[in-house]
């Protein structure tokens, strides 16, 4: 039998999925590394971030709720600083950002 | 075992494997060390879908984070272009054939035989669960698997801290090490991530540490976080001073090694059992030689990742100022 | 038929691509990319194995012999490096062949 915390979080992890999918899409059909990291990093965060509050609501202590909530920040802090990385580098290597031709 | 997990986990092995030859194959070596590292990651879904969380630790942090990192520094120094092709040298048509035969319908028969046997292999017993549970009480620790590791095969895990040192010498005799960045090009945004990182790493390493006495975790792990703490340190730009690259930084690589072979000194002259701790002592014991193996782990993967024996850095000598003059 | 043997099965697929590679590509990262798969179908067989049971439990000694095993993994792929930075700069090649044109130059 479901009971109403399980029915709130299948429908965060449902809520989850068009996040994941529109960070893949923008990964593989974007025209240009900056455009294709945006969509990634972003929409990505998002879900996840839906994830984790689904998972949050299942957890048994405080404590399992705040490690969730610590992988999620550690999560954010690690995909914007490597995207910066990414981005910078690609910079310096003469990669220019796509315009609307 | 649900549908739906049998799903899963055919299509998790499909996945995998798809992965491999794909990631072996691809043109770009730079493309096959990033897939060798989605690879490794979903590996370790694959081991706790097997029930391993150890193992599962153990790979994303030193399957596909260290090793990936240890690659892509190997490509930046090898590149990515196949140089020296084989001379085609006269062969007659059997040797011709040999290689065709060997690849195509040798190594195919075998993986066929392999799995049919895999398929049709019987359940004989349930292995040493029993045998671990039974002497479980005596281990000193609650963790099944951190009492097979330190105590009931203590030998396998003290041999291999003996391995990586020896690995770590023979890196040190071939090479020196090498720093990835210069220090005034280390992005603003990266020391912002270590300043925020490194203490939550030790802080984590230091629990994962002690948390492997009661369920997954233990020294490698720690000790592979730490690493990873090492490394990014390395990345901003901070080095071990000239003074503790001689005796200290030999005794930090060491000290797993040492205090391991100690504990087989003592327990071989007390009981004529080499490794074999005494029930009271036990569980204090495996907690010193973890803190001592953890700290040796650290220091060793972080110098495995720097390729080389340590140099102090240059100072300009007097040619380069005359150059730069 | 279980999950345990569905994963030993693709371990051994692992082994076997991993095999495969490691004798058919010459380029000697690819090689240590190769001996890194193979090393994890093994590992993968080993744990699989040692989980089949009736009862749930899973067996810990080859989950701690794979725990080992990964470690020894990680010494191989990074002496292995070395040993092929040092060839590159010593040949110039990134194979194990040593034609008499690259050596002669």
């Amino acid at each position: 039998m479901m009971s109403l915390i399980d029915l709130f979080s299948g429908a965060l992890i449902l809520a989850s999925l068009p996040f994941f999918v529109a960070g893949t899409l923008g990964l593989l059909r974007f025209p240009d590394l900056y455009c294709r990291l945006h969509a990634l990093t972003k929409a990505d965060n998002l879900g996840l971030g839906l994830v984790v509050l689904a998972l949050m609501l299942q957890a048994q202590s405080w404590l399992q709720v705040l490690r969730l909530l610590l992988i999620w920040l550690l999560v954010l802090i690690a995909g914007a600083t490597v995207a910066h990385l990414i981005a910078r580098k690609a910079l310096a290597a003469g990669h220019r950002p796509w315009r609307r031709p | 075992m649900t549908g739906a997990q049998t799903l899963f986990d055919g299509l998790l092995v499909l996945l995998l494997v798809i992965l491999a030859w794909v990631l072996l194959a691809s043109k770009d070596l730079f493309r096959a060390i990033v897939l060798f590292i989605s690879f490794g990651l979903l590996l370790a879904l694959a081991w706790l879908r097997l029930k391993a969380p150890d193992i599962a630790l153990a790979e994303a942090i030193i399957g596909a984070g260290i090793t990936g990192a240890l690659l892509l520094v190997g490509l930046g120094r090898l590149g990515s272009a196949v140089r020296c092709r084989p001379l085609p040298v006269r062969t007659t048509p059997l040797q011709r054939l040999s290689a065709p035969l060997l690849v195509g319908l040798l190594l195919p028969s075998i993986a066929a035989v392999v799995l049919v046997e895999l398929f049709t292999l019987p359940i004989v017993a349930s292995g040493q669960i029993k045998l671990v549970a039974a002497h479980l009480e005596h281990a000193g620790v609650d963790h099944p698997v951190t009492a097979v590791l330190l105590n009931f095969r203590g030998y396998d895990t003290f041999l291999e801290m003996g391995v990586l040192l020896l690995a770590v010498l023979s890196i040190w005799s071939l090479d020196r090490a090498r720093h990835p960045f210069a220090r005034d090009q280390i992005p603003a945004a990266l020391l912002t991530l270590q300043r925020l990182l490194l203490p939550l790493l030790i802080l984590v390493a230091g629990y994962i540490l002690q948390r492997g006495a009661q369920g997954p975790g233990g020294a490698f792990q720690a000790g592979a976080l730490l690493a990873a703490g090492i490394i990014l340190a390395a990345l901003c730009g901070h080095r071990l001073p000239p003074g503790h690259q001689g005796l200290l930084l030999r005794l930090a690589l060491s000290c797993g090694f040492t205090t391991f072979l100690l504990a087989a000194a003592v327990t071989l002259a007390r009981s004529g059992v080499p490794l074999l701790y005494p029930e009271h002592l036990a569980g204090s014991l495996i907690l010193l030689i973890e803190i001592a193996a953890t700290f040796s782990i650290a220091f060793l993967l972080a110098a495995a990742m720097a390729g080389g024996h340590p140099v102090p850095e240059a100072k300009p000598t007097a040619i380069d100022e005359r150059k730069s003059a | 038929m279980s999950v345990s043997v569905l994963y030993a099965g693709g371990g051994t697929l692992l082994f076997f691509i991993g095999l495969h590679a490691l004798l058919v590509y010459p380029h000697l990262l690819r090689k240590i990319l190769a001996a890194n798969i193979m090393g994890s179908g093994v590992f993968m067989v080993f744990v699989a194995l040692g989980a089949r049971s009736s009862d749930g439990v899973t067996d810990p000694v080859p989950q701690a012999m794979v725990l080992t095993g990964i470690v020894v993994s990680l010494c191989f792929t990074a002496v292995a490096l070395v040993l092929a930075v040092r060839i590159h700069r010593l040949t110039g090649c990134t194979t194990f062949v040593q034609d008499q044109e690259a050596a002669g130059d």
